[in-house]
């Protein structure tokens, strides 16, 4: 994990020198969304040759529904009282 | 939602290929997914280094805009935690790490999924596009009844870009700095906390 964090610091770095290069950037993008279109699909292969998640499919999908909307409720919740606190005397 | 569509029917395409063994052995046996990520997150560093956002974003910084992604994370953290003590098929740290994903759910998935394996990987794969979907169809809702920075903080790290039309459109132009601002400081540390959490 620790070869992703220095991966990714070192593109910041790189692509901090190099923003103004449009074509470059443009091409990174583009290599970007593939890398990450891969990835997904090789994600879907794991998963579709993987019995144990096939079968329990209903069961993971109904946990990820679950914790995103603890997830959610739990962020709105809080940025209600950040707001309430710390941004609502700036509107008229 | 576009980019949410063509990202799902890769994840569907490689689903079938999977399931009706339709790739050679040899692909199945090797195990790119490792190289892929690293290609990646060169690749998303570059893409946020070199964004204007990021450093125009980093001269706005001030108490209050930094309590905005500070309130995302503490209440998605308490969210999820709380979620964990109700069932017993995820950890905390299974279920922060999911959280952590902020709606960012391609880079958190992949990530997730190198670490703790599919079955996470997948649910934080669902969970993530759901919290975008979530954001896109209740925007006007969260705006009405919790504050303008409701809509903020369930968008999370899409904040910044798909869904911050909607977002800007309920809670008015005023706030898109602080949703653009709250999107890419999540943005960039959901692979910081992915990574320290698992």
């Amino acid at each position: 994990m620790i070869a992703v964090l220095v991966l990714m610091t070192l593109g910041i770095v790189i692509g901090w020198f190099l923003h103004h290069k449009e074509k470059f950037l443009l091409f990174t993008g583009r290599l970007t969304n593939w890398a990450i279109y891969i990835l997904l699909f090789l994600l879907g292969v794991s998963v579709g040759t993987n019995e144990k998640i096939l079968n329990n499919f209903d069961k993971i999908g109904l946990q990820a529904i679950l914790i995103t909307l603890f997830a959610i409720a739990g962020s709105v919740l809080v940025s209600w009282l950040t707001y309430h606190f710390f941004f609502k005397q700036d509107e008229r | 939602m576009k980019g949410s569509l063509i990202i799902l029917s890769f994840f569907v395409a490689g689903l079938l290929f999977g399931m009706y063994k339709l790739l050679p052995d040899t692909m199945l046996q090797n195990d790119y997914s490792l190289y892929a990520l690293y290609i990646l997150m060169f690749l998303v560093g570059i893409g946020v280094g070199s964004n204007k956002k990021t450093w125009e974003i980093i001269k706005s910084v001030n108490f209050k805009i930094i309590l905005v992604p500070l309130s995302v994370i503490t209440g998605t953290y308490i969210g999820v935690t709380l979620f964990s003590l109700l069932q017993n098929n995820m950890t905390i740290t299974e279920a922060i790490a999911v959280g952590s994903g902020f709606g960012y759910y391609s880079l958190s998935s992949v990530l997730i999924t190198e670490v703790s394996g599919e079955t996470l990987g997948v649910i934080a794969l669902l969970s993530n596009i759901i919290r975008e979907i979530i954001t896109l169809l209740f925007t006007p809702v969260f705006a009405r009844y919790f504050g303008k920075l409701a809509p903020i903080s369930s968008g999370g790290a899409t904040a910044m870009d798909t869904t911050l039309p909607i977002i800007t459109k309920y809670i008015g132009a005023d706030y898109a700095i602080i949703s653009v601002f709250s999107g890419v400081v999540l943005t960039i540390l959901v692979p910081f906390l992915i990574a320290i959490i698992l």
